[in-house]
């Protein structure tokens, strides 16, 4: 359970693992954070391959890094969620942002 | 009409206790042999109300919280999570998506959530007196699925 960290180059990747919920979002959002400020990256990778489960405390840690990465003039990237959460993805509108990528494909609005 | 199996439990609002909540809640229902995707749903939908509880119906005190499950013969399940702590005063208010009180990392769809993954949904709330949130969802039996 939590995060693995990645920094590359211009990428900082975040390997989240295991359930995110109100109690595991403050401690994956604190790790996230601290490298992201520390390298301010370009592009901040977030990869959900190994979520188990996700309630709304996801969308607000997607979302939180979403306003810190604007703030930071880099971009962020949702890539390899687990078909079990997109219905969850697809309610919260975070779809429209332009953020999600699935596979190889970019879900947009036009996909609901 | 009767339920054919039920069961309560109750615990502390500590946030760890999340997991554990949807975690038994599942189990439990997992004996009628619902889809990956309805119990991934009813995980969900008690995990935003446990949620709830904790941020904002005990705002991090501690406090206790009280669920039971019910289980009817045509698959109807009845899940109710109440909590003793300060009640929502505009309910309506409370269930608008992106509504919060809870700060920027919470993104106010806790309601909608449940809404959305469950057949219906009641919450009744009384300031200073607590909170009763039913969730209700039909598991459609195995059969059915396949035939």
């Amino acid at each position: 359970m939590g995060v693995k960290l990645v920094s590359q180059g211009e990428e900082v990747i975040a390997f989240i693992n295991g359930d995110i919920d109100h109690h595991s979002a403050s401690d994956i959002r604190k790790e996230i954070d601290a490298i992201t400020e520390e390298k301010w990256p370009q592009l901040l990778k977030l990869d959900f391959s190994s979520v188990q489960f996700m309630d709304s405390s996801g969308i607000g840690l997607i979302m939180g890094r979403y306003k810190l990465m604007q703030r930071l003039g880099g971009k962020l990237l949702i890539v390899n969620i687990p078909s079990h959460i997109i219905r969850l993805i697809k309610l919260s509108g975070l779809s429209e942002l332009g953020i999600i990528k699935r596979e190889d494909e970019t879900i947009d609005a036009t996909h609901k | 009409m009767q339920p054919i199996n039920e069961m309560k439990f109750e615990f502390i609002s500590r946030s760890s206790n999340e997991s554990f909540a949807r975690a038994t809640v599942a189990a439990f229902i997992s004996q009628i042999d619902p889809t990956i995707s309805e119990l991934a749903d009813i995980k969900t939908a008690v995990s935003e109300a446990v949620t709830n509880c904790i941020v904002h119906a005990y705002n991090n005190k501690f406090g206790t919280i009280y669920i039971s499950v019910k289980i009817y013969e045509n698959g109807r399940v009845i899940i109710k999570i109440r909590d003793k702590g300060c009640g929502i005063e505009n309910i309506d208010k409370a269930m608008e998506p992106l509504f919060t009180t809870g700060g920027e990392e919470r993104a106010g769809l806790g309601f909608a959530v449940m809404q959305s993954f469950m057949d219906n949904i009641k919450v009744i709330s009384k300031p200073n007196k607590g909170t009763t949130v039913t969730l209700e969802k039909s598991i459609i039996p195995r059969i059915v699925k396949n035939g």
